[in-house]
């Protein structure tokens, strides 16, 4: 007769079908939870084992599990919005109160999208605080620190390439004035803005590189510089557990002593 | 033996087929780089821009009174109509491209974003504007009405007298 839950599970972790997607097979043996971790194309990317002292909540307040948390939701809202929204230049407003005001939970999905925005960049910045503030950037973790700086920078192209998706006075004139801002390099200035904005003013062509920008190259970038950060941790020796304990130094005069006795 | 100590040497100053084939390989995907940088240019630099035309017609101009300072905010300019003639200021502050406006009791023009703040015949007062406002070619149409060429930067201080 019906057998547990457990039972069934049991069962069909057993099974052929099972095991030819998850090829660890049935055991809870420290060998087989490693090689789930081990063998699974997502999960492979991080350590099979950590010291449980470097997952406790104090060691690294979880900010980098939490940024890429506000990723994964801005990235599913994300496209969740673009279902209802035309980047072209008299409509995209429209689109965006329609989504305030017309489509079903539209205002939720798309407030919820613009404060993770705010919040994985408050986020990002505490998770760098953090762990410049332990130490945990120097070697042999200097690369993925920078690493690191290259998502940080990613993140603020992506608030600052979907400020403008709105079209409303405040996105024009923020894209006017940072535009600008961008053509103050020297040489190469105005045609980087030109080339940014598709032109020499922000109109319908910006929106779009924009749109393309933000939507597009600007997440799938991120998504891969943060494969290589996650895969870092585990090759560079995990977590950082925190400073080593300092050794016992006998003070110079005992050591002398001890030299003449 | 002496056959052996001399291939090396030979090695040295000559390609031997593996290696000619790595340098062709590499030249040839530095040339397509090359090409693919240059594509890649022309192809974001578009060639025809649905932009306003940068010569406005600002109308007659006896529309202006005399001695006032009039923005017109779709065009981004000021028409100054002085004692003596008319001149056209950009109204598009130096620093950071916002539009600044006239404040008649004061007398300035001043920029509502970070403050900068202007003469009327466009030379700054206060930053943080690196420059003062531009003048621009301004001249009588055929028809009598006053034009102002916003691409054209001129740098002396005639007036355009109707």
């Amino acid at each position: 007769m019906p057998k547990s839950m457990d039972d069934l599970l049991k069962a069909a972790r057993g099974s052929r079908a099972w095991r030819s997607v998850f090829r660890s097979g049935p055991g809870f043996s420290k060998l087989h939870r490693a090689m789930v971790v081990q063998q699974n194309v997502f999960l492979h990317l991080f350590s099979v084992k950590a010291r449980k002292r470097v997952l406790a909540f104090n060691v690294t307040w979880y900010l980098g599990a939490l940024s890429a948390g506000t990723f994964a939701i801005l990235v599913i809202t994300g496209i969740l919005l673009m279902l209802y929204y035309h980047p072209s230049a008299p409509q995209a407003y429209d689109d965006m109160k329609d989504l305030q005001f017309v489509v079903s939970s539209g205002v939720f999905l798309r407030n919820l999208h613009r404060w993770s925005a705010h919040a994985m960049v408050f986020l990002v910045f505490a998770h760098m605080f953090k762990v410049f503030y332990r130490g945990a950037y120097r070697g042999p973790r200097e690369f993925n620190w920078v690493i690191g700086v290259f998502l940080m920078l990613g993140t603020l192209l992506l608030s600052y390439t979907g400020y403008l998706l709105p079209w409303d006075q405040l996105a024009f004139w923020a894209v006017t004035v940072g535009s600008n801002i961008a053509s103050a390099v020297p040489l190469i200035g105005d045609k980087m803005r030109f080339l940014m904005l598709g032109g020499h003013q922000v109109n319908a062509n910006a929106l779009l590189r924009f749109y393309v920008l933000h939507c597009m190259i600007l997440p799938l970038g991120l998504i891969v510089l943060i494969a290589i950060h996650f895969w870092r941790i585990r090759k560079d020796g995990g977590l950082y557990p925190g400073p080593e304990p300092k050794p016992v130094l006998i003070p110079s005069e005992a050591k002398n002593e001890a030299i003449q006795q | 033996m002496s056959e052996d100590a001399k291939k090396p040497a030979e090695q040295e100053d000559s390609l031997n087929r593996r290696q000619f084939f790595v340098k062709l390989g590499v030249g040839s995907v530095a040339v397509a780089a090359c090409g693919t940088v240059a594509f890649g240019y022309e192809f974001l630099s578009p060639n025809v821009l649905y932009e306003p035309s940068p010569l406005v017609n600002v109308g007659k101009a006896d529309l202006y009174a005399p001695d006032s300072v009039t923005l017109d905010p779709q065009a981004g300019i000021f028409i100054v109509r002085a004692a003596e003639g008319f001149y056209a200021l950009t109204a598009i502050c130096t620093h950071l491209g916002c539009i600044t406006a006239w404040k008649p009791e004061l007398g300035i023009i001043a920029c509502p974003c970070h403050g900068s703040k202007f003469n009327k015949d466009g030379t700054k007062i206060a930053g943080p504007a690196p420059r003062p406002l531009p003048r621009l070619k301004m001249w009588v149409s055929d028809e009598g009405d006053l034009m102002v060429d916003r691409s054209n930067i001129i740098t002396g201080r005639e007036l355009v007298r109707v």
